[in-house]
């Protein structure tokens, strides 16, 4: 209902909402409920997601965020025991009949918070998805390998090691060559959840402006435990709470008090999460 | 103060009776492990001085002369490593499959619990048993006859759990998250497995192939009647010859040849163990070096 | 009302959709390894059902009309080659073997558990590492190799020690018998001991316990199930081994009465006469029917032992 609600109402005139507005819809999410057995990680959230907005869920530890994009993503035909119930549609396209599931996860670029280096060399790890694509030619690949692990904040890091394994490099490293992985899936959709806790400030902050870039190609969906960085960077918000999904609105509404729930106004101005 | 000073000088004298008591059985334990130990370094110190003597390049390379009572191992030699090779060429592509099924795609449930059961009881059937299983299968049935094809697979069918559980657990000491890591990329199971877990359990398996290899060579019942015989003139040429094996040689050696050399199977005795406990330390140095090794 | 608005959307993407939704060469290499991997993992039941099928359609013959059920299991005579009258009983035979395997078990398990013991909770550091790739080493020596330890080197010993006739007797086999399956019994006793979480050690260390009273009241109890399932697995083995009953114990048909008589096993019979019979005769049938006797012997101490260490698992 209140997701509805949300999204029937036009978006007030900022820069953000034109574009939302206007643009088609990437991701519709009706009555999305995820199980584990018994325990219900998220329940009846419905939402719709548009081209190139970044779509911000803001919410405290085990409401249901990670397992909305695992979701997403269909991770649960690989984990035994994640249940999902409800419509998904990506591009249009319901993910619960498809033909190629990989080839959704191919267009869905996601980021967890754990940062995961495979072992390989760090040009593999990002060459990696170009090459299952059928990208062969080296010069091509050095192309991409370049402009990823620079937009992920991390080429001039590791450009001179570029044949180290990726699963030795630092937390943080390997956080940002996670990302570099996700960008170098060119992918339509992206997927970020709390990919900031193993960066350092000054890394984030890079990291934010090249998703403000990034905006332009793919539409964006951050996870983020820092209500500030979805305010910096979201263009809606969702808040979820225990398993529910309180609120969606317009991002800057929600930190301006306009918003229906108490719950909501209470997080996001910090008294509890 | 009295009772608290009583209680004190009571739990040292515990204490103190524990400390004895705990170092009996540490001794006690200790020895027994001695004993399991020490006799069969005393034996196989025998078997090296009695056998040591025997063996020379010349052993290894000649094949028995007089009625088997004197001369070498060659063509035993040469058919346990035919038998081994074979068997490997069966068993090696099925155990490592077999595994990568059980540690990437089966669920936790009966289906592969009877998996599990099967596999265990593989390697725990009689191996005499798997003699009567490969001469009613694959000498009659299939009419491979009393051939090395017949002897390998017996016992490649009875040393693949070897390869199974070797792989099924190099496999699974590779991180669930490196596997999530390349689902969410889109990739499918399959180029998850080539790019990112095999590479990384490579050396496990090899490991796990060794000891297989130490396993097979050993055998001697299982290749009785399928496919190895007492003697022959002729060094195997197809799998599908009768072949010598350096572990029924031993058998023939000890028990059906007389007036025999005395030294003879002593020398058989310490090839065979000297192979088998070669690839069976190979493995183990393998693992330790691996286990040295860091990749994350 | 929302889907109404965005109606025309949908269906614009959906045909971009569509693009991306097909079964490239990718998914079906993945279909086909799938179904390869799977063929291979049910191989290994594959495998013991045809075990089970092909020793029983070889020995199937005998059971169905030759044997006589008492005559087989009760009776101690075994003259399968007697050309008018061929006796069948293996009530001497399962003596044998029962025997050698008790004598065994007598000699490995005790000391087994005592080496799981020390190797597990006393040892430390690069003695533990040395005994435990001793044990391995131990355990892989092949059975042949025992056999031929039994006729050469425990034989003349036992004559001499014991002043015996002959030193082929299930003395000889039980201690043989016994040192190859203690390798093995200690390993998996050393693994369900080292299953045990080292909080509990911690937790019991921690109120002033001394090591031993730690394994004992704590360790020993937890990992009970695991130990049990380590003793009969080596049950199992000692039970099917072949090669080394034939060679040590005397090879005699024999119901024995003391640790120095001969008597045969019933694996070793196989292994001994079945190269001298006619293929599909009644004395081939008959060592084949041993064989599924064997079989379901061995399948009913691994289950249990499978379901004893699962209990562990579970509780």
């Amino acid at each position: 209902m209140v997701s509805q609600s949300a999204l029937e109402r036009p978006p007030p005139g900022s820069q953000a909402n034109g574009e939302s507005g206007g643009s088609p819809i990437k991701l519709a999410v009706k009555d999305l409920t995820i199980s584990y057995g018994k325990t219900v990680a998220l329940k009846g959230v419905s939402l719709e997601i548009r081209e190139h907005e970044i779509f911000g869920i803001i919410g405290p530890a085990n409401a249901g965020k990670t397992s909305f994009l695992k979701a997403v993503n269909r991770m649960d035909l690989f984990s035994s025991g994640m249940r999902v119930d409800g419509e998904m549609r990506f591009n249009g396209l319901d993910t619960r009949q498809l033909n190629n599931l990989y080839a959704l996860r191919s267009r869905i670029g996601v980021v967890f918070p754990l940062p995961v280096g495979l072992p390989m060399t760090v040009y593999d790890n990002v060459a990696l998805s170009p090459r299952w694509r059928g990208i062969t030619n080296k010069a091509e690949l050095d192309v991409i390998v370049q402009r990823c692990l620079t937009r992920a904040a991390l080429w001039d890091e590791v450009k001179d090691r570029l044949n180290a394994l990726g699963s030795l490099l630092s937390g943080g490293q390997q956080q940002r060559l996670t990302i570099a992985r996700a960008l170098s899936q060119e992918p339509d959709l992206l997927m970020l959840d709390e990919f900031s806790i193993a960066v350092d400030p000054v890394t984030t902050m890079r990291i934010e402006d090249v998703l403000k870039e990034l905006r332009k190609e793919v539409t964006i969906i951050l996870v983020t435990n820092l209500v500030q960085q979805a305010r910096r960077l979201a263009d809606r918000t969702a808040f979820f709470l225990n398993s529910e999904c309180v609120e969606i609105g317009i991002t800057e509404e929600l930190f301006t008090g306009e918003v229906k729930d108490q719950r909501t106004r209470d997080y996001v101005e910090g008294r509890f999460g | 103060m009295t009772s608290a000073n009583a209680e004190m000088f009571q739990a040292s004298g515990l204490n103190k009776r524990n400390e004895r008591v705990q170092n009996s059985y540490r001794i006690l334990f200790g020895l027994m492990t001695l004993m399991l130990i020490t006799p069969v370094l005393l034996i196989l110190g025998t078997l090296v001085a009695k056998g040591g003597g025997v063996i020379s390049w010349e052993f290894l390379f000649t094949a028995p002369t007089d009625g088997m009572r004197t001369g070498g191992v060659l063509p035993a030699l040469l058919g346990t490593i035919w038998l081994v090779m074979v068997a490997l060429l069966l068993s090696v592509p099925i155990g490592v499959c077999a595994a990568i099924y059980l540690s990437e795609y089966a669920g936790d449930n009966w289906f592969t619990r009877t998996i599990n059961l099967a596999i265990i009881n593989l390697a725990g059937v009689p191996s005499i048993v798997h003699a009567l299983f490969g001469l009613g299968a694959f000498v009659i049935f299939f009419g491979f006859g009393t051939s090395i094809l017949a002897a390998s697979l017996t016992l490649a069918v009875m040393t693949m759990p070897v390869v199974i559980v070797a792989t099924r657990e190099s496999l699974q000491a590779v991180p669930q998250a490196f596997r999530e890591a390349c689902w969410n990329m889109g990739a499918t199971r399959w180029q998850t497995i080539r790019r990112v877990v095999l590479p990384n359990a490579i050396t496990g398996i090899l490991t796990g192939v060794i000891l297989e290899v130490s396993r097979t060579a050993g055998e001697t019942a299982p290749i009785m009647f399928t496919g190895a015989v007492f003697f022959t003139p002729f060094l195997p040429e197809s799998v599908l010859d009768q072949t010598m094996a350096l572990s029924l040689h031993l058998f023939v050696a000890a028990t059906q040849v007389p007036g025999i050399a005395e030294e003879v199977p002593f020398g058989v005795a310490l090839v065979l163990i000297a192979l088998v406990l070669t690839m069976n330390s190979a493995s183990i140095a393998f693992r330790m070096w691996l286990r040295g090794k860091k990749k994350w | 009302m929302a889907n109404s608005n965005t109606a025309p959307g949908v269906s614009v993407t959906a045909g971009g959709a569509a693009a991306f939704d097909r079964r490239n060469f990718d998914w079906y290499v993945d279909k086909a390894v799938q179904a390869i991997v799977f063929l291979c993992g049910i191989s290994a039941i594959i495998f013991v059902l045809g075990i089970f099928v092909f020793v029983t359609k070889e020995g199937v013959g005998f059971i169905f009309e030759h044997m006589n059920v008492r005559e087989f299991f009760l009776t101690p005579y075994w003259f399968p080659s007697d050309a008018d009258d061929p006796e069948f009983g293996i009530l001497a035979l399962m003596a044998g073997t029962a025997s050698v395997t008790g004598l065994a078990m007598l000699v490995a398990i005790p000391f087994s558990l005592g080496a799981a013991i020390y190797i597990a909770e006393f040892a430390s550091g690069k003695t533990r590492e040395t005994l435990k790739v001793l044990v391995e080493l131990l355990a892989a020596i092949p059975s042949v190799v025992w056999g031929f330890i039994g006729l050469v080197i425990m034989n003349p010993l036992i004559i001499k020690w014991f002043d015996v006739p002959v030193g082929l007797c299930v003395l000889n086999a039980g201690i043989i018998l016994g040192l190859m399956a203690a390798p093995i019994m200690t390993s998996i006793a050393e693994d369900a001991l080292k299953a045990v979480p080292d909080r509990y050690r911690e937790a019991a260390e921690a109120m002033g316990a001394t090591r031993w009273q730690v394994t004992y009241k704590v360790v020993l109890p937890a990992a009970k199930n695991g130990l049990l399932g380590g003793v009969l697995l080596g049950v199992g083995r000692g039970f099917g081994e072949t090669m080394a009953v034939l060679m040590a114990t005397g090879h005699a048909v024999n119901i024995p009465d003391s640790i120095f008589d001969s008597v045969r096993a019933l694996t070793a019979t196989i292994a001994a006469e079945l190269g001298e019979t006619v293929v599909g005769g009644e004395h081939y049938q008959a060592l084949f029917t041993i064989g599924i006797l064997l079989f379901l012997v061995t399948f009913i101490v691994n289950l249990s032992a499978d379901l004893i260490v699962r209990g562990i698992r579970k509780g």
